[in-house]
């Protein structure tokens, strides 16, 4: 089987987000980056399938220079070879953008699955792997908990709210977006780091001709809902502070 | 015009189609909006939608409709919405939204802006109708601006709006049912019956007090140390969602958008950043208290009381300072 994972490089989740001048974008050179969390979960899934199917696990990620660290990450855990449609503007795309240039770059590969994160944890749009089935003409689901493969056949469980799921088939080929948490997710050995170094990442030109779907027009720290009242002191004293607050201010405990 | 699509399951409204009708309101500005009900057996639900003030409901059934499918979805609702003509089409962002909008979007070449928690009129970007959104993992704000030909569509987020803002009609809006000539659609997914996992032990809805777990626990084997501070208040344990999925904490006891949406007197969200997909579930809460050693988590903004420390050296202070 031939399964794409479509992972994006993300600010890590301990980044203090700075901005640009023009307070319409982060300042991306003051960021470390990571994988974005469900893609590595993606990325598991995939390793996984064709460790019990055969076949081959190819990396696909769009984005600048600086996005070879993850897929490098993603060939060190054991995929096989890695497509990187390379342009700065990448970045900071929407959904759209991204998700045309991915297409472009994949649709001569003709995988037989496509897994993505579910979404990501930098804009969080949601949108790109199911844009990407759009575009590739591929059926797809989202949010999913476990894979099936039968042949041809596919069988999902997708999750609903609020504890709910559902089982979902579909022919192959398709595209799957992952719930984070459907796997364990295994570490970079030195001799996959190792073997990584000889794996072929190609390069894939970015298309110019798709237009941005939306603008951020400000972007800035969010703006408080409620008074939080911060309880400065040592631990002891915050603590004896917080439990007096609670028992005769807020009466939420006895 | 303005185009809600409402929600429901077999006949039950989902009760986020009203949040979308009290947002719509909110961005309307005399538009007319127009709420549409997709779906068989919809005639109680589009009468409970009718009290909203709205211009009409409209319901929309189609054999493609039934069991949904994106596949279904997509094809039915692009043709409803190209008979319709609205200028902006807005959406309760469910994971039902999430799995066929962008499709749907995509079909059409058209804008999608997800998850947004509020709209803006006029501001220093133009005339245009700004949509706000939560980004980088809720640490930053975004107001964005959809681009392109309308209609444009928007999700938004659970609890972005209230139910009880939605402002009811004098009388009854029109209901009105929508034939649209399409063929059955190419539909490639097979839906099986949904179904719970397994029948939850915990029903943290009912409780009084929750103590609250995220990454900030950083080991399995501070769990007890949670624990503890639960039992000092006589507290259910919760977590949100990475704690759950590493195995730490059982799935049931996660509250967020995947798991349970709680509404305690008290909350105490220990080590918990606040994704915005944990606090759709916890928001609604009475009393919510932050520890976290960093002050601009995104909890923060949610918390009536908050502790910017270490929990290790907080929360073993907290206990000593309930036995007293």
């Amino acid at each position: 089987m031939k399964i794409a994972v479509c992972i994006k490089q993300v600010p890590t989740r301990d980044w203090q987000p700075r901005l640009n001048e023009s307070k319409t974008w982060i300042r991306e050179q003051d960021a470390s980056y990571e994988m974005n969390e469900p893609d590595a979960y993606a990325l598991e899934e995939s390793l996984r399938l064709k460790e019990k199917h055969g076949g081959e696990v190819v990396v696909c990620s769009a984005g600048p220079a600086r996005v070879a660290q993850v897929i490098r990450e993603g060939l060190a855990r054991g995929a096989d070879r890695a497509i990187h449609v390379e342009d700065d503007g990448l970045a900071s795309a929407d959904a759209f953008v991204v998700a045309a240039a991915l297409a472009a770059a994949m649709k001569d590969e003709a995988f037989d699955l496509i897994l993505t994160g579910l979404q990501s944890d930098d804009q969080g749009f949601a949108q790109t792997g199911v844009i990407l089935a759009e575009r590739l003409g591929l059926p797809h689901a989202t949010i999913i908990m476990e894979v099936a493969v039968a042949g041809s056949a596919l069988r999902v469980k997708r999750e609903l709210e609020g504890g709910w799921f559902q089982w979902i088939a579909m022919p192959l080929p398709a595209v799957l977006t992952i719930q984070s948490g459907i796997n364990q997710l295994r570490y970079a050995t030195l001799k996959g780091i190792m073997a990584a170094k000889k794996k072929e990442i190609r390069k894939a030109p970015s298309p110019s001709a798709s237009a941005a779907r939306q603008k951020i027009v400000s972007l800035y720290l969010p703006e408080k809902t409620k008074k939080t009242q911060l309880i400065a002191g040592s631990p002891a004293e915050a603590a004896k502070e917080l439990v007096k607050k609670l028992r005769d201010e807020a009466r939420v405990i006895q | 015009m303005i185009l809600v699509i409402a929600e429901q399951r077999s006949g039950k409204l989902n009760r986020a189609s009203w949040e979308t009708i009290a947002g719509a309101q909110q961005l309307a500005a005399g538009e007319p909006i127009v709420v549409m009900l997709p779906g068989g057996s919809a005639q109680t639900a589009a009468a409970e939608l009718a009290a909203a003030d709205v211009t009409e409901v409209v319901t929309l059934d189609h054999p493609s409709l039934e069991p949904y499918t994106p596949d279904g979805y997509t094809a039915v609702l692009r043709a409803a919405i190209d008979a319709l003509a609205p200028s902006v089409v807005l959406l309760p962002h469910t994971y039902q939204t999430r799995d066929f909008a962008p499709k749907l979007a995509a079909r059409m070449d058209r804008a999608i802006v997800t998850d947004v928690t509020g709209v803006k009129r006029g501001g220093a970007h133009g005339p245009e109708a700004a949509f706000v959104r939560p980004m980088f993992q809720g640490k930053l704000t975004a107001d964005v601006v959809p681009q392109g030909p309308t209609p444009h569509f928007v999700t938004f987020q659970i609890g972005a709006f209230r139910v009880d803002q939605a402002v009811r009609g004098s009388s009854p809006a029109p209901v009105r049912a929508l034939s649209i000539a399409v063929d059955a659609a190419l539909v490639r997914q097979k839906p099986e019956t949904p179904f719970q996992e397994a029948k939850q032990a915990v029903d943290l809805s009912q409780a009084e007090r929750i103590v609250s777990v995220g990454r900030g626990i950083k080991e399995q084997s501070n769990i007890p140390l949670a624990q503890q501070l639960a039992d000092a208040l006589h507290a259910e344990l919760a977590a949100s969602r990475p704690i759950c999925d590493s195995g730490w904490l059982p799935m049931e006891r996660q509250v967020g958008s995947s798991g349970q949406t709680v509404a305690p007197k008290l909350y105490l969200a220990l080590g918990i950043s606040g994704a915005i997909q944990h606090l759709v579930g916890m928001k609604g809460s009475n009393t919510i208290v932050a520890i976290n050693k960093d002050a601009d988590a995104p909890i923060f903004e949610v918390a009536d009381y908050g502790i910017v420390g270490d929990l290790f050296e907080v929360v073993p202070a907290l206990i000593a300072a309930l036995k007293q």
